[in-house]
């Protein structure tokens, strides 16, 4: 069960404040937070949890939904083997989040590619650039609301014949 | 056709364009390009087993040495400058075979940072089809592209530089 994992207990107990859903599925345990503290609880996780390694950091597009965003961190302690994945809520309206790159060095990449196909912003990054999208690309693909097939071509509407 | 061969079509000059043709297209020096997956048969058509040499093809790693660019796979958006930039910087006459649906059409990747096909951007003389095409299929296209120089006309008066290739009609 989820409420026996050695992370939500030790989050339940000091930023149970913070804790919006803590859900598992098929052994994998995924805390929902509020984006405030993102920093301070990802601090916490790496130093006294030992979530020494950030495996990944992406986002995911509710569209229609508030809040709209979710910046997913998937985090492994390397010595206890085992994963933790965080979610944070971001609204449209303010897609602005604290950057962890100053808790775990390769979130500078990763964050780069969420704001460069997401279009969510990271305050305090070093160098918050498109990552693979060129420089003057317009829009940010991976929101569910930009079309697929890019902003200047018809959309496809299935095989006419 | 006067004003595009000073040098006119009979005889000798048709002689000069097929030893010209016949130079060149028997030295087809691609580019070494591989974009995608098809980059893969490329690399297995130039080994032992298909073996391009025997028909003189043999990869260059400059595009100042290469008279031919393989768009062997996927061409992205953010990729296309730096193709459009070595195919500038291969000297003329030079040719553009698109292998495989990606490099034709886009293929299956329908999507806002693929180029819709090489052909919005370099003039494609030889399609091939497949995905990824077989060594024989780039071999027949390779072929195809060999027939195609060997019917170009005023090859010879080109090179001396008088008027400009007159190149066979599709």
């Amino acid at each position: 069960m989820a409420e026996n994992n050695r992370a939500v207990i030790k989050l339940r107990e000091r930023f149970s404040a913070e804790i919006v859903d803590v859900k598992e599925f098929r052994g994998e345990v995924t805390v929902t937070v509020k984006k405030e503290n993102v920093v301070e609880i990802c601090n916490y996780l790496k130093a006294n949890l030992g979530y020494n390694l950030l495996t990944d950091v992406t986002a995911v597009d509710y569209l229609g939904k508030t809040p709209r965003f979710m910046v997913v961190y998937n985090m492994y302690s390397i010595s206890a083997k085992d994963r933790l994945r965080l979610k944070a809520q971001v609204e449209e309206s303010d897609a602005v989040i604290d950057s962890v790159s100053g808790v775990w060095s390769t979130a500078n990449w990763l964050e780069r590619e969420v704001f460069d196909l997401f279009g969510i912003k990271f305050a305090g990054h070093p160098d918050l650039r498109r990552i693979l999208m060129t420089d003057d690309w317009v829009g940010y693909p991976l929101r569910k609301d930009y079309p697929l097939q890019g902003p200047d071509r018809e959309p496809y509407k299935g095989r006419l014949s | 056709m006067g004003v595009d061969m000073p040098l006119g079509d009979n005889i000798i000059t048709a002689s000069l364009d097929g030893l010209v043709n016949w130079a060149r297209k028997s030295s087809i020096w691609p580019m070494t390009f591989g974009l995608a997956c098809c980059a893969i048969e490329m690399m297995a058509t130039g080994a032992s087993t298909h073996d391009l040499d025997r028909f003189g093809i043999i990869f260059r790693a400059s595009p100042r040495q290469a008279d031919c660019i393989i768009i062997a796979g996927t061409v992205t958006k953010k990729m296309l400058p730096v193709i459009k930039t070595v195919y500038e910087q291969m000297p003329e006459p030079k040719w553009v075979v698109a292998m495989g649906a990606c490099a034709c059409s886009g293929g299956v990747f329908d999507t806002y940072s693929v180029v819709q096909g090489i052909d919005e951007a370099l003039p494609v003389d030889v399609y091939i089809p497949g995905c990824p095409p077989r060594p024989e299929a780039l071999l027949y296209g390779l072929i195809k592209l060999q027939e195609k120089i060997g019917k170009e006309r005023n090859s010879f008066g080109s090179t001396i530089g008088l008027g400009d290739r007159v190149l066979p009609a599709a």
